[in-house]
């Protein structure tokens, strides 16, 4: 039996399910109890677990994604909510230093299991403060996991999943997913972190990309097919791990590769994929891989330039046209 | 809203008094141990048997010593760099801290942490951290967990407290502060405790924060019980320390007690020390908290001199054998790399296939 729900509530779900299933689970984070929820993704839950498992904090957020570091230590499993993860830069010595070296660190004494988990990528005319893209500024650091879930099914499936692993995982949402409807299974599944799955079958190009931006290569994909190119659109689903083998068996059947990432070209996990797929599939590429990413400028304000700078259908389409030598 | 106290070093010192001599002896062995590991590891650090950066806790035994001895085992224990002596004295054995420096496989760390990241979860010590601060949201978040495994798990009360030092210079960090804040708002089970031993790095207390000249004054915002305490008096550390601690584990609310001290040598190993005098110096060096402890006790608890010097001895042996075995630990091999991290396998090139490399070391 399956039902439409948001992304919200499947992202709550999948919280709810694991506070139900394991007493060391909690959720704590600016808004999320009393307020119930600054993106109501909590809505409810105090009501069901009462305040000392759904737990409001100040602004404070190097204060409490440490504390929830240190929870980890002692044996619980936090869930921490980052009202977005733009926020997450003032807390980068406790996330990027503690969260995941701690295990090594300590020769195996202490792992971390923790999820730290929000909006990530532009809202809608947030300016650049607000519009932070985290991934490729996080992802490079040994030890922490990368998720970033593109539909209601995939939120829960893989948020349950992380809230499960021994490491800290990096779970990025989308402010502008989390209305968005999608089916989802009453009875119980998980997804494991690191496999990748096909959003659109076709065997001229390959689209690889994560989260939100898949919605513009489903897109492109479609106005594509209409000019006779057939893509394959891959959802990587985590960073980290990197389901190089789906994405390489993908681009040997295509010989063409577009990554699609939304955050700054310079360094970044486009660049990191497609070096991967230089690497793995050499031989069977018939063009390099092309990236389409944010702009190289800080997110702007205005709707139009704000449109101008991040990853769309119109950039996607050129660059497939451009890779299969078609435009 | 608790209201702020200060205790005072010469105020009596029923506390400690009241206690057995075979407790205070564990005391002094403790101190001596410290004073003697942290001297030999000075000197294989100049023998070039550890590496990196070696912060040495000469002078500031009785903090560690006294405080440590007014918590139980099951409280946990974090610091920042200057740590070597809180494993020791909650029990982790010299050996596995001078394994650890050394970078071997029998360190408490297996070698991966070294000098600044001193872990022991038998102990309940959860490390050594080395960026100034960093420490105190780790520390709120054991506050956080014990009580939550206490109150919500077992549905009891919460039991145990959290010891979380740092020194003069994390008054500074906005970790701290946050920290603060949130164990006050959180009523968390935690004691801060500022370990000012004069300076941070080179920067004179004062220098660096308000309210130098009382630290207290940092509490009074926060609405915590708070005490200054004489740090060079590990009876004194105890008199101070104990009743906050009692008030903290009865209370479950947080407290912050400043324990003036001094650090004999310098912050690091290559600290030249040419920001304070050496008359300043001298005057610490003559309250040697080791030296006022024996005398107390060879003054009013009859340890002979014969007794202290088996001690002495014993104290020796016990760190002799110590750089021993870790001398003798095993380097970790190459497969240590990439254990206790997830992590992706970088490779292909590995640098095992050769030629011979000169090795310039």
């Amino acid at each position: 039996m399956t039902r439409t729900i948001e992304y919200r509530d499947a992202l709550r779900e999948a919280m709810s399910e694991e506070m139900r299933r394991d007493q060391r689970v909690f959720l704590m984070g600016e808004e999320v109890a009393e307020y119930q929820g600054a993106y109501k993704v909590s809505r409810g839950m105090l009501d069901e677990f009462g305040p000392h498992r759904v737990i409001d904090t100040p602004i404070s957020e190097t204060g409490f994604a440490g504390l929830g570091i240190g929870a980890a230590m002692a044996g619980l499993r936090p869930i921490i909510e980052f009202m977005s993860w733009s926020f997450s830069l003032v807390a980068a010595d406790q996330i990027l230093n503690n969260a995941p070296k701690m295990l090594y660190m300590s020769g195996g004494q202490f792992p971390i299991p923790i999820v730290f988990r929000g909006n990530n990528g532009a809202g809608g005319q947030l300016g650049s403060t607000h519009s932070w893209c985290v991934e490729s500024l996080y992802a490079g650091v040994p030890g922490l996991k990368m998720a970033i879930p593109f539909d209601a099914y995939d939120a829960k499936g893989l948020l349950k999943t992380a809230i499960r692993d021994d490491n800290p995982v990096f779970f990025l949402e989308s402010e502008r997913l989390l209305g968005i409807k999608g089916e989802v299974p009453e009875e119980e599944y998980l997804i494991p972190l690191g496999q990748a799955t096909l959003r659109r079958r076709g065997d001229d190009c390959t689209i690889v990309g994560f989260g939100r931006p898949l919605y513009f290569c489903l897109e492109a994909a479609e106005a594509l097919a209409r000019e006779g190119i057939e893509c394959d659109v891959v959802d990587g689903r985590t960073i980290r791990p990197l389901d190089i083998d789906s994405i390489a068996e993908s681009v040997r059947r295509t010989n063409y590769c577009v990554v699609v990432d939304q955050s700054w070209p310079f360094a970044s996990i486009g660049a990191e994929v497609a070096a991967q797929v230089h690497e793995h599939c050499f031989d069977d590429l018939d063009n390099h891989v092309i990236r389409v990413h944010s702009d190289d400028v800080p997110a702007p304000y205005a709707y139009s330039l704000e449109q101008e700078m991040l990853p769309n259908a119109r950039k996607i389409v050129e660059a497939v046209r451009a890779v299969t030598y078609a435009g | 809203m608790s209201m702020t106290t200060t205790g005072r070093a010469t105020e009596p010192r029923s506390l400690a008094q009241k206690l057995s001599n075979e407790t205070l002896c564990t005391w002094l062995r403790d101190m001596l141990l410290i004073r003697e590991f942290e001297v030999r590891s000075m000197q294989a650090y100049q023998n070039k048997k550890i590496g990196g950066f070696l912060h040495v806790y000469i002078g500031q035994e009785a903090v560690a010593v006294g405080t440590i001895a007014a918590a139980t085992a099951r409280d946990p224990v974090i610091t920042a760099y200057r740590d070597h002596a809180h494993a020791l004295a909650r029990g982790t054995e010299a050996r596995y801290c001078m394994a650890e420096m050394m970078g071997r496989l029998g360190g408490c760390a297996k070698g991966k942490g070294g000098s600044m990241h001193m872990f022991d979860r038998r102990r309940n010590m959860f490390g050594g951290h080395g960026i100034v601060g960093a420490q105190c949201p780790l520390g709120i978040g054991l506050a956080f967990a014990t009580k939550y495994e206490d109150e919500v798990i077992d549905g009891g009360a919460s039991r145990r407290i959290t010891l979380c030092y740092f020194g003069d210079g994390a008054l500074n960090q906005g970790s701290l502060h946050e920290s603060m804040n949130l164990a006050g708002v959180l009523n968390l089970p935690i004691i801060f405790i500022c370990e000012n031993n004069g300076y941070s790095m080179g920067t004179a207390t004062a220098r660096g924060t308000t309210m130098a000249e009382d630290l207290t004054a940092k509490a009074v915002g926060y609405g915590f019980e708070s005490a200054s305490i004489d740090g060079m008096d590990v009876m004194a550390v105890y008199d101070g320390f104990k009743p906050i601690a009692d008030q903290c584990r009865e209370t479950s609310r947080p407290a912050f007690v400043e324990i003036r001290t001094y650090r004999f040598k310098g912050h690091s190993m290559s600290d030249p020390r040419k920001y304070r005098t050496k008359d300043e110096e001298q005057r610490y060096q003559a309250m040697d908290p080791i030296e006022r402890f024996t005398k107390y006790m060879a003054a009013e608890r009859g340890v002979t001199e014969d007794e202290h010097e088996a001690m002495t001895r014993s104290v020796r042996k016990e760190i002799r054998e110590a750089i021993s075995w870790a001398e003798k630990s095993p380097h970790p091999e190459s497969g240590e790399l990439y254990r206790d991290v997830y992590t992706d396998i970088w490779g292909p090139y590995r640098g095992t296939s050769g030629p011979e490399m000169h090795d310039k070391s």
